[in-house]
């Protein structure tokens, strides 16, 4: 049990900071490996990093259940996520509505919504050291006028190759999005990946 | 002062509750996800009717934070009850800055057309849809559109859109007029005239549909492929006017027909009073120089 002293606080204003972080996601949704500065400061408890905590605190509730992999699943970042947040966190990864992994965490197993209800699908966030828009796969599809790029430090070897299998799944699948410290970019179902 | 604490006593910034604006945000990502799909969200009463734009204000209410700056129109006018209203609740409930200029505005709710100037990567055109299912003219039953929606089964649209050509020789739809967003789903763009369906495909800002009754909503992503439904034969096409706007000369904007006297006069003008406005502007300028 996390005593209420250990416990870091949350968004400073969360009507304004919630709005600010949720329209960052949005744009980075909007145009897929473009990098979003993150517009809030926050201090969450690690291994948690600012930004997938931004995220979850504007977009997780009551209603929005978050998975953690286990090696982000400590009392600490639970305790905060509860008390914040008021989400419930579920034991199994197709049970989220977000979920959080580390860079090199397996993609597989989140839920890919149904050909009915494609939007009853997990967003995934990956926590990353840094992001660059210098390296990584081309991007094409929605939200991206040609091409774009996008690469982080320490994925997986199957991610891409994962993201690849999942926009052919297409009207259901699950969206990613990047999130180093103090920056996101998405990669939402609709993104085409080709080396 | 910050925004927050600012604006009107009693209710929440942009009127509605957090967890609602939540629940309406995790609902438009998955919109921008699944380009044309029509998310269902727990639409909450508005403090007006439905009809008058509830879907609409929901998402702009969501969306809008205290440096964004507003534009509503209705039927591309600024000046229109619908558009006061709605501009004046987000003021006294957003405290959030309103213009009746395109270029400035970062988010512009519209009911029933796009503007006639180009719009930007920076902006988002908020829709207020009255009826988002396309196919349901055809088919009544939600179970069984949204099966057609999953199979992708579209041939009762294509049905409907060559009976019109067998009955008429053409397509007789001229607002709301089917589109097929990025080669997948079939959407309703709302009712805007089949003339402003051109400037739906690969527009660099972010479209976001709300309809409040059916308790929708979906969207376009920026750039993204918006094709209107058609038959080899009979290619789409959209309205042209003999006419130019009786008040700046423009001849390819849309014109509303006006009637002006009971003597079977009539004028043409541009629908859309911004661009309108500016072009008398600036003939204006140019006859002073």
């Amino acid at each position: 049990m996390t005593a209420a002293a250990d416990l870091r606080p949350g968004l400073a204003d969360p009507v304004l900071d919630g709005q600010a972080v949720f329209r960052t996601v949005l744009k980075a949704l909007s145009f897929p490996g473009r990098i979003q500065p993150l517009p809030v400061a926050l201090t969450p408890p690690p291994p948690l990093n600012p930004a997938a905590a931004a995220v979850l605190l504007a977009l997780a509730d009551l209603d929005a259940p978050v998975w953690l992999d286990p090696a982000l699943d400590t009392p600490a970042v639970r305790a905060w996520l509860r008390f914040h947040a008021g989400c419930p966190i579920v034991e199994a990864r197709w049970q989220g509505a977000f979920a959080v992994v580390p860079a090199d965490g397996e993609m597989d197993g989140f839920a890919t919504g149904t050909p009915e209800f494609p939007e009853t699908s997990t967003t995934v966030i990956v926590q990353v050291a840094a992001l660059t828009e210098d390296a990584g796969p081309t991007l094409t599809g929605p939200g991206i006028a040609d091409t774009a790029r996008v690469s982080a430090p320490g994925l997986a070897p199957e991610f891409w190759p994962a993201l690849a299998a999942n926009a052919a799944l297409f009207p259901q699948g699950i969206d990613v999005i990047l999130a180093a410290p103090d920056r996101i970019a998405a990669l939402p179902r609709t993104t085409r990946i080709t080396e | 002062m910050r925004p927050s604490d600012d604006t009107l006593a009693g209710y929440n910034f942009a009127y509605l509750d957090e967890q609602t604006k939540r629940m309406i945000r995790r609902a438009i990502l998955k919109a921008v996800a699944i380009p044309g799909y029509q998310v269902p969200f727990a639409g909450r009463e508005m403090p007006l009717p439905y009809g008058w734009g509830t879907g609409g204000i929901q998402v702009t209410a969501s969306i809008i934070g205290p440096d964004d700056t507003l534009k509503v129109i209705d039927q591309g006018a600024d000046d229109t009850t619908n558009a006061v209203s709605i501009r004046r609740f987000f003021a006294t409930v957003a405290d959030v800055a309103t213009t009746e200029k395109t270029t400035e505005a970062t988010v512009i709710q519209t009911r029933h057309r796009i503007p006639e100037k180009p719009l930007t990567e920076d902006q988002i055109l908020v829709y207020q849809v009255p009826i988002p299912e396309p196919l349901r003219w055809m088919e009544a039953r939600e179970t069984e559109t949204r099966k057609m929606h999953a199979l992708e089964d579209y041939g009762v649209m294509h049905v409907k859109l060559y009976e019109d050509i067998a009955h008429l020789g053409r397509i007789a739809t001229s607002y709301d007029y089917p589109v097929k967003v990025n080669g997948r789903y079939v959407m309703a763009p709302s009712p805007i005239p089949k003339f402003d369906n051109p400037k739906m495909d690969r527009m660099p800002a972010l479209q976001l549909f709300g309809a409040g009754r059916e308790k929708r909503i979906y969207a376009v992503p920026p750039y993204t492929r918006v094709d209107s439904l058609d038959f080899e034969d009979h290619p789409f096409e959209v309205q042209t006017w003999d006419h130019a706007c009786a008040l700046c000369g423009s001849t390819e904007s849309y014109l509303d027909e006006v009637v002006i006297d009971d003597q079977g006069g009539r004028m043409y003008v541009c629908s859309d009073t911004d661009f309108c406005g500016d072009r008398q502007a600036a003939q204006a300028q140019e006859a002073a120089e």
